[in-house]
């Protein structure tokens, strides 16, 4: 009777054998890094908005503080995005003609605000608070990286829950004094580790909480 | 055999094969016979139309539950555990039979396993694949079980809670599928290579070819064979025991009255067994007459199996008496409740079908000729399959539908799409079972030829 395979086929029945420990690896892999890719994060990656709004032009050049206009950041959940009335202050007065900033008159004239995309959103069952990262020294560069140095918008941070975790496991490592919080050219000392630590027990930061559900998930 | 001759009147037991069964020959035909062959017998289609129309029902059940969620099913406070767990336990129960033929009286060399190891290996493949299906579909979105069930490191940045029975459900259950279908899938390598040198046609041939990863029957082969079958049926073993103890956890490690026991682990672990047993002689006994395998499943396979159901059943009735002793034993007012509300509470008559079913009814298996008469014997089978889905809806439901807070007591009843759930699977498992039947060795070939007297020389 002649063979049911030819000769060759030894090869591809062991080659399957690493074929099948391939596949199950690619697929683990996958599983992995798909949350964790800048694709699907959409770290460093600009939003269309209304108006190509330049906090490196705002910050580094004007020398405006976050708070300016971020108003609430200090006692409330959200940040606060500031009414076109803020960014009429200045824009009565300078550059009233510049067509880019149409959007900015239309929306002041028509008593209509303007329609911002949001760059860092978080899912609806996640709590976060800015006012209290705020009273405990976490400055806003640590979450939203070098926003003096962004001509347009960009997450820096995945906002991953693990990313959330690595400073809520050890917040020692991140923490930065109260009246540094919102100084952008704040970058950690080298002994942080160690002042980091006093920092913690100074503001009552109580890490074996820190990573209950309810903190983030109420 | 010695000491027979001291007690009066023996009789031998009956051989395991039949006399029509006198040649390697034979049984290998018979055998291949009903694989290798156009011909499919129209009880077989049947079963097959029945299985698919109850898998195709399982699909509306199971695409209705994902678009709507759980809602759907009859789950409420307090019953927070419903069809999902019950038929998640049974159906793991009855898979537990078949790793006990196939591995413990493998140890054991209790030969008269090998006419059903193989069939009743498959059966637990399925059986287990069915309740797979409970614990993945309850979680509602099973597109996030993975990191739900599975610890992997996730862009969560967690794990799951170790320290909870589900979790070690999901090792438990994993790790039996796994041992269970490798060492099904290398007893078939052998049959295989039968069924590939038998072939009269090309595809045939190169799919049994193919699964029977090159056999050649060499002695390296066979020594390589018997060594590896040894060292699974050495892994399975304290998998009969301990994934239904694991299963019996997920109830015994929390508090609720009637779950917190610690009889649970033995006692599942004989129920399951006592289910798996009365599945394999339901599945048996009608396809020994459909292939006419009266040679290979004798008289002799179905009074032993008789024999361990009773048994099982008497531990499972020891069970259910510990249960009630220590319940009044402990003085508990909680205790007492239940056992009250247990027997003449709302769920009452399931209580009094289940002891009826398990309990009273498979005393008649003491009785030989009940045993050896097959419409007896697959009928009280037919009342160990439902009542031991019955025990497990009194554990679940009876024990929670009244717990520590009168304010949040409520009835439960499985809604239309908690029995298409679990009638579906039943479709599932019949149409796996018999595809099995129809295009894989349904009997170890190899192994049932050592029982011949030509092939037993070497004992």
């Amino acid at each position: 009777m002649a063979q049911v395979f030819h000769r060759s086929i030894n090869w591809v029945a062991k080659f399957s054998i690493i074929a099948i420990l391939g596949l199950v690896g690619g697929l683990f892999s996958v599983l992995l890094n798909i949350n964790r890719l800048d694709y699907v994060s959409g770290v460093g990656v600009a939003r269309d908005q209304p108006v190509p709004f330049s906090h490196k032009h705002h910050v580094t050049g004007m020398g405006l503080d976050c708070r300016y206009c971020h108003t609430s950041v200090e006692t409330s959940a959200f940040a606060g995005i500031p009414p076109v009335e803020t960014c009429m202050t200045c824009h009565s007065l300078i550059w009233t003609e510049a067509p880019l900033l149409e959007p900015v008159r239309a929306a002041f004239r028509d008593d209509v605000p303007l329609q911002w995309t949001r760059v860092h959103d978080l899912p609806d069952f996640v709590y976060f608070k800015h006012n209290i990262h705020v009273s405990k020294g976490i400055g806003c560069t640590t979450c939203h990286g070098a926003v003096d140095q962004m001509p347009l918008m960009k997450k820096a941070e995945t906002l991953n829950m693990e990313w959330c975790l690595s400073c809520h496991r050890n917040p020692a490592q991140f923490i930065r004094p109260r009246d540094r919080v919102f100084d952008v050219n704040w970058t950690p000392p080298a002994d942080q580790e160690l002042r980091g630590q006093q920092l913690v027990k100074d503001y009552n930061v109580r890490v074996s909480q820190l990573t209950d559900c309810s903190v983030c998930h109420l | 055999m010695s000491e027979a001759p001291k007690r009066q009147p023996y009789t031998a037991p009956a051989p395991v094969l039949g006399p029509g069964q006198t040649s390697y020959t034979s049984i290998t035909e018979k055998i291949s016979s009903i694989v290798l062959t156009p011909h499919t017998p129209w009880q077989w289609f049947a079963v097959v139309a029945v299985g698919l129309a109850l898998m195709g029902m399982l699909q509306v059940a199971i695409v209705w539950l994902l678009y709507t969620g759980t809602g759907v099913w009859g789950l409420n406070v307090p019953v927070g555990w419903g069809f999902a767990i019950i038929n998640f336990v049974w159906w793991i129960g009855i898979g537990h039979a078949g790793t006990l033929i196939s591995a413990v009286l493998l140890l054991f060399r209790q030969k008269w396993r090998t006419s059903i190891n193989r069939s009743a290996e498959g059966m637990t493949i399925f059986a287990v694949m069915c309740a797979g299906m409970f614990p993945i579909l309850h979680t509602g979105r099973p597109w996030l079980a993975a990191y739900w069930l599975f610890p992997y490191p996730n862009s969560m940045g967690i794990w799951p809670q170790f320290r909870s029975p589900l979790i070690w459900d999901v090792f438990a259950v994993s790790t039996y599928l796994t041992v269970s279908l490798l060492f099904w899938l290398l007893g078939l390598v052998p049959d295989f290579a039968t069924f590939r040198d038998r072939a009269r046609n090309v595809v045939t041939q190169r799919i049994f070819g193919m699964l029977s990863m090159g056999w050649r029957g060499s002695a390296i082969h066979w020594e390589r064979y018997e060594m590896a079958s040894l060292m699974l049926a050495g892994l399975s073993t304290p998998l009969v025991l301990s994934v239904h103890s694991v299963v019996s956890f997920d109830f015994a490690v929390s508090i609720i009255p009637g779950w917190h026991t610690t009889i649970f682990p033995p006692y599942f672990v004989a129920g399951a067994i006592y289910a798996g047993f009365a599945m394999v002689l339901t599945l048996m006994i009608p396809l020994r007459g459909l292939y006419g395998l009266h040679d290979f499943i004798t008289p002799r396979h179905l009074d032993n199996m008789g024999k361990v159901m009773l048994v099982a059943g008497l531990i499972v009735g020891y069970g259910y008496f510990m249960e009630q002793f220590i319940g009044w034993y402990s003085a508990s007012v909680y205790e007492n409740f239940m056992l009250q509300n247990r027997m003449f509470g709302p769920y009452g008559d399931s209580y009094w079908a289940l002891l009826t079913c398990n309990i009273f009814v498979p005393q008649l298996l003491w009785f030989k000729r009940i045993r050896n008469n097959i419409y007896t014997l697959f009928g009280i089978c037919m009342f160990i399959n439902v009542g031991m889905w019955l025990e497990r809806f009194i554990i679940v439901v009876g024990s929670l539908h009244r717990d520590y807070m009168p304010s949040s007591w409520d009835m439960y009843s499985g809604t239309m799409w908690d029995w298409m759930l679990y009638i579906g699977t039943i479709g599932l498992f019949l149409f796996l079972f018999f595809m099995f039947v129809r295009g894989w060795p349904l009997i170890a070939i190899h192994e049932i030829r050592t029982l011949l007297p030509v092939g037993n020389k070497k004992h």
